[in-house]
């Protein structure tokens, strides 16, 4: 049992969790992953991790309630505990000085993006970050990241606050050279970037979100195709080289088990889940 | 019928030559049914066929048992009604009878070395063990008497049977043992792999709640080489000894194009979800599980059997085994491809997958298959299948299940320098299961690849006797 120290509403939907795990926090590093498990009877659902605090012993991560698991998981209030939680999981951001780094974030995202703009500046490189999201009230985190950025932007898919979509970064890219660039959010956006950065031959690296299970390389769900090899995103990423990802093909296993999804959370907003008791 | 065995003894006993059946559910019901096939012999049943062994002088049974429990002086125990002393003997040797009682592949290890077998159907050695087993789970377990600490503290890495096994033995030596777990929940294959109509999930965790009895700690949700790599256990948190139980769980896929298609699962994604997060029961359980009319299985071996058979229990219209070698050469226990069989599984032989074709949302539709030929046999010793040219055929399926083997697990190996590793990354061990590491022991699975939960046993036997001497030595 892990037991909620914070929760956070960070915009509608979105909320912050920092749990008590010590060994965890002691051990994490950016851009790796935990799995949480709500309850005996939920299922795994990964996460990323969005921050961590070894002398607190504690770890947050930031969600998006979307289906059953997250919706269910943003009930719990400070001071409940969740079921189970495996981590960290995945290989860490290489971190290191690249020299001029772009670091562009999307949705919910944007809360691990904080932890990788940190180290990344921390590393000596010179960052600049975009955030953005489908219209201005999902956006958080824009003081903290700025204060940590050498130059911000903000993009909303709507045009609501700043840019309007992500095109703009074609003349942010024309203007000054890159070393690296990281991207984080919904793979559409994802795949997005990858494309806008390929011409200017600007490293760029991706977070997958494919469907998971045991998140340790024991299932094979998770199997993306990058660079025409099948790659398991739990144990060979999370990140991969966007330029080589076949997103098309990550997005279409993304949405597997649409139709079960949706029946179960359509059940949990009808009458509190599924009422046969397992039989 | 009634026949006489000639036994070592003289008063030439009259053995009847079947073996007294074991009751199952009818197939027409447990096709539909998550629940138990074998039911298991009432007192009665058990008490008559513990009647056909001869009590052999030089038992043979014994040298087929991988952990050497005395059988005849169980089956003795039993046949007195000495219930609690006949399970005690077998946990002499045993701390899983249930389980082993259930899925042990007794016909190729006791039984098959048992003299009633020559004459007719050998003693039902493994349907007695469960018997016993379940009489006492049912009356709750005696906890046995423990040495006292000895101040050590030994590390084990995987809570399958290799896993379990060590940590019972050393518990019982006066070691302080944690068992490290990357899942939620402890067993392994026998939770994660084995299907709950095969081996009931309660039964694993009854046999492990007795193993925490006896002081053993279980950490689940614990990643070893992601949270605490091996050195880091030796070195900074105190651990004076290591075991690495850590299983073949890595799926094996052909590499055929198409393979990435929703609906085809390896084998133990199908697994997974079916037994440990009981998708059966979505969506009262958060965890789901697409299954279509037309399912393919394609292997041969107990991962195979079990996936097709959770795939009819499902609802799977129809379920094909596709198997690139002929019928004799079946992996699978005998037993348990006649329970696929009178369900209604029906095999494909001497077929191999070449690619999978996708309907527009990227879902599979169907599979194209090559005809085989048995040429001649093998590294292995089996006959080696070889496509016959333009045999090509199609067919149609909507939901492919994966089941051509399982590999190592790597991330062990990965994270630990100095390991000696095979080519196939199986871990290198001495016969008393030392590794190339000081104070590193490794057993099960992970050594010798996948193999059999006795075999994982008593790997964890033997490696928690060596254990033993090392504390003691140091
Ligand atoms: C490595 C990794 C890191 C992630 N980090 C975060 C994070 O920091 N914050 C966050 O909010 N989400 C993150 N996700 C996505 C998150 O796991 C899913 O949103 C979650 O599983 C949805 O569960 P649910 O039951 O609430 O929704 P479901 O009912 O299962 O699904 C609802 C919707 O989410 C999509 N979905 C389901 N599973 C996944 C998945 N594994 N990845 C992406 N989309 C999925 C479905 O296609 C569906 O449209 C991450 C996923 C991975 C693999
Ligand atoms: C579907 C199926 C059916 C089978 N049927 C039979 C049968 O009928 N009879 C039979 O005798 N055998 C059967 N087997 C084989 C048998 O289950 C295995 O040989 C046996 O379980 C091996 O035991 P083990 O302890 O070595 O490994 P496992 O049972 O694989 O257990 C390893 C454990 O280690 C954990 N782990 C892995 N890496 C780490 C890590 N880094 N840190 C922490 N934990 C870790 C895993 O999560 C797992 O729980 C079957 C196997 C399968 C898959
Ligand atoms: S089980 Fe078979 S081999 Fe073993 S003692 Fe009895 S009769 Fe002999
Ligand atoms: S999630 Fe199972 S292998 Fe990656």
């Amino acid at each position: 049992m892990y037991k909620i120290l914070k929760n956070e509403e960070l915009a509608p939907k979105i909320k912050l969790f920092e749990v008590y795990a010590p060994e965890m926090a002691e051990k994490a590093k950016p851009g790796q992953f935990i799995i949480v498990i709500v309850d005996e009877k939920g299922e795994r659902v990964p996460l990323t991790i969005a921050d961590y605090d070894a002398k607190k012993g504690t770890i947050s991560f930031v969600f998006n309630e979307v289906g059953k698991s997250t919706k269910q998981l943003g009930l719990l209030k400070k001071g409940d505990s969740i079921w189970n939680i495996t981590g960290p999981l995945g290989n860490p951001s290489e971190i290191k000085h690249f020299g001029r780094v772009l670091c562009v974030a999307g949705g919910v995202m944007i809360a691990p993006m904080r932890l990788q703009v940190k180290a990344l500046r921390y590393a000596g490189n010179v960052v600049v970050t975009v955030v953005g999201a489908r219209i201005k009230d999902l956006l958080f985190y824009e003081d903290e990241i700025k204060a940590l950025s050498n130059e911000f932007y903000v993009a909303t898919d709507d045009g609501s606050k700043g840019f309007k979509g992500l095109d703009f970064l074609k003349d942010v890219l024309a203007k000054e050279k890159f070393d690296r660039c990281v991207v984080m959010g919904p793979v559409v956006m994802m795949k997005n970037v990858s494309e806008i950065t390929k011409p200017f031959g600007i490293p760029t690296v991706v977070t997958l979100t494919p469907i998971m299970v045991d998140g340790m390389g024991m299932c094979g769900v998770c199997r993306v195709t990058v660079d025409r090899k099948m790659m398991f995103g739990c144990v060979d990423g999370p990140e991969f080289d966007g330029h080589k990802v076949d997103f098309d093909g990550l997005i279409k296993r993304q949405r597997m088990f649409l139709p079960e999804e949706r029946l179960s959370s359509l059940l949990w907003e009808l009458h509190g889940g599924c009422r046969c008791g397992g039989k | 019928m009634e026949v006489a065995v000639v036994a070592e003894s003289k008063s030439k006993p009259k053995i009847k030559k079947e073996a007294v059946p074991i009751p199952k559910q009818k197939p027409e019901e447990r096709r539909h049914n998550f629940n138990e096939v074998a039911l298991g012999y009432t007192e009665e049943q058990a008490l008559e066929e513990a009647n056909r062994c001869l009590q052999c002088p030089k038992p043979q049974c014994v040298t087929g048992c991988p952990v050497e429990i005395e059988i005849p002086a169980f089956i003795k125990l039993l046949r007195e009604g000495k219930y609690e002393e006949a399970i005690a003997k077998i946990k002499e040797k045993n701390s899983l009878p249930a389980i082993c009682g259930r899925v042990c592949p007794q016909e190729e290890q006791c039984q098959l070395k048992c003299v009633v077998g020559k004459v007719g159907e050998p003693v039902s050695i493994g349907r007695l063990e469960r018997f016993l087993a379940d009489w006492e789970r049912e009356r709750g377990f005696k906890v046995p008497e423990i040495a006292k600490p000895t101040g050590k503290k030994v590390a084990v890495i995987g809570a399958g049977p290799a896993g379990l096994t060590v940590a019972a033995d050393l518990a019982k030596l006066g070691h302080k043992v944690v068992i490290f777990e990357a899942l939620h929940l402890p067993g392994g294959v026998l939770v994660y792999g084995i299907p709950e109509f095969r081996l009931p999930k309660k039964i694993v965790q009854a046999e492990v709640d007795y193993i925490q009895r006896l002081g053993v700690e279980l950490k689940c949700g614990f990643l070893v080489g992601r949270t605490y790599t091996i050195p880091e256990l030796l070195k900074e948190r105190g651990f004076d000894a290591v075991f690495i139980g850590t299983g073949a769980g890595l799926p094996a896929f052909m590499n055929v194009p198409g393979e990435d298609l929703g609906g085809i699962y390896s084998a133990n994604e199908f697994l997974i979800r079916v037994n440990l997060m009981k998708s059966y029961a979505f969506p009262c359980y958060d965890t789901p599980i697409r299954i279509g009319k037309h399912v393919v299985v394609i292997g041969g071996g107990n991962v195979a059997m079990d996936s097709a058979r959770s795939a009819l229990r499902l609802g799977a219209e129809e379920v094909c085994i596709v198997y690139r070698r002929s019928r004799e050469e079946l992996p699978a226990r005998k037993e348990e491809i006649e329970n696929a069989e009178q369900e209604g599984i029906v095999c494909k032989f001497l077929a191999a997958p070449t690619r999978f074709i996708g309907d527009e949302k990227g879902w599979v539709k169907q599979m194209e298959c090559i005809c085989m030929e048995l040429g001649p046999p093998d590294e292995s010793g089996r006959r080696r299948p070889v496509p016959v040219k333009g045999s090509e055929f199609v067919m149609d399926t909507d939901t492919v299940i994966v089941a051509i083997g399982r590999t190592p697990n790597p991330i062990i190996q990965r994270t630990t320098e100095g390991l000696a590793v095979t080519k196939w990354g199986t871990i290198v061990v001495d016969e008393n299961g030392k590794t190339s590491l000081e104070g590193v022991y490794a057993g099960g699975d992970i050594v010798t690849g996948e193999a059999t939960v006795i075999s994982a046993m008593g790997a964890g036997k033997k490696a928690a006797r060596a254990i033993h001497e090392y504390l003691m030595k140091k």
